[in-house]
């Protein structure tokens, strides 16, 4: 059977490479340190040694509009283009190319199916940066096949956030069970408190510290019973407009099971509070 | 009200540069067509027949207004990078990083602490 090799739940903030690539002298202050801390949270990747990744992301209505929104939604192609042209615009994210894993995705669908979770399913599907920027923090040279899954954290309704738990819980049990001798590890992206459009949106810091400290907490230690007495679609409103995207590291944190962290960081950047998960399930904490 | 078609326009114009140009330099004159020629689109090959805009949403978009599109209910995501798309650069320029998002943020400040017009449709 396939072995789970890290679980890694991080925040997407899109413009991790243009706040690091541009001269110094206009570079945020927190620059050199936001590297580092990306640097030695890919590291936490790279010790995996991961030969296959599945990529948990939303499409921010890049291919997907209202007209046809999945809720939930698998990538089955040999290959995946990645960043639409208002992302390279306003993010500076280059254009990538991702080799598929079609046996992968195939055994991937069939197993949440048959786990009641009825997926929507793409054969050409353009990847945005929701999956491109952990690829850009945790695996630049985009070198390894991946399965991207896709969630509706973004366009009401939603699932509730109980519903990301349990979808993580379904896809581990599916790589748990995929009969192959490869290492898997499981990449996805969220946000702690988030405002767009709104008017809490680029302050100093993000719209709620207090949420955002809690819920790094919560995450560190797996406890998702605080998860689920805390957090719902009218709370995450409250901590920001688009705060939603928490469901993924909730999600992700299902993956790996109700256990600690052996990995966690967390950078407070204007707009918002960086924050950095990963899980070796199984293994002994480091 | 039509907040799936005012969402439409926001969608489908950020996603072209050169439509996206025609709404920064002549917003009237190209709502116009965009109503004409470009909302009716359902794909290449089929138009739709069953959508339009309110005299209140068209005159939002026509005057960049992303506050009262914000008080429609239009999706955050695609007011905010739209008008980043036009405003970033020359508030840039003249005030300095993040000035046009954090003066977009203060034209809402009324709203901190209340209930958000809804997203959803």
């Amino acid at each position: 059977m396939a072995t789970l090799a890290a679980v890694l739940a991080t925040t997407h903030h899109p413009f991790y490479l243009k706040a690091t690539t541009a001269p110094v002298e206009e570079q945020i202050p927190q620059a050199a340190e936001w590297k580092r801390k990306v640097e030695a949270y890919r590291a936490t990747l790279t010790r995996a040694q991961p030969d296959i990744l599945v990529m948990v992301g939303a499409d921010h209505f890049h291919q997907f509009f209202l007209d046809n929104y999945p809720t939930f939604l698998i990538g089955k192609a040999p290959r995946y283009d990645a960043t639409f042209y208002n992302e390279e615009r306003e993010f500076g994210i280059p254009k990538y190319v991702l080799e598929g894993h079609e046996d992968l995705s195939r055994f991937m669908h069939e197993g949440l199916m048959d786990r009641g979770f009825d997926f929507a399913f793409s054969h050409e599907l353009k990847i945005d940066h929701s999956i491109i920027c952990p690829i850009i923090t945790t695996r630049p040279q985009a070198d390894l096949p991946v399965v991207p899954i896709y969630t509706n954290i973004f366009a009401p309704p939603l699932p509730k956030p109980k519903r990301f738990w349990d979808l993580g819980r379904a896809i581990r049990e599916v790589i748990d069970a995929y009969p192959s001798d490869k290492r898997i590890a499981a990449v996805g992206s969220g946000h702690l408190s988030l405002e767009l459009g709104g008017p809490r949106q680029f302050g100093e810091h993000g719209p709620d510290p207090d949420f955002d400290r809690k819920a790094i907490e919560w995450l560190s230690n797996g406890d998702i019973e605080a998860i689920l007495e805390n957090v719902t679609h009218e709370s995450m409103t409250q901590s920001g407009n688009a705060t939603h995207g928490f469901m993924d590291l909730i999600l992700m944190m299902g993956i790996a099971g109700p256990e600690k962290a052996a990995y966690v960081d967390c950078l407070d950047l204007y707009h918002t509070m960086e924050a950095y998960f990963t899980w070796y399930p199984g293994e002994e904490t480091p | 009200m039509s907040k799936y078609y005012v969402n439409k326009f926001l969608y489908t114009v950020d996603r072209d540069p050169e439509f996206l140009r025609r709404y920064k330099e002549e917003p009237r004159a190209f709502v116009t067509t965009w109503e004409q020629s470009i909302g009716p689109r359902l794909n290449e090959s089929e138009v739709t027949t069953v959508t339009g805009f309110t005299d209140a949403e068209r005159e939002a978009l026509i005057n960049h207004d992303y506050v009262a599109l914000f008080e429609m209910g239009a999706h955050f995501f695609l007011s905010l990078t739209i008008f980043i798309a036009i405003y970033d650069e020359d508030y840039m320029h003249k005030h300095g990083p993040l000035s046009f998002q954090r003066e977009f943020a203060a034209k809402l400040q009324h709203w901190r602490g209340r209930e958000y017009p809804t997203i959803a449709l």
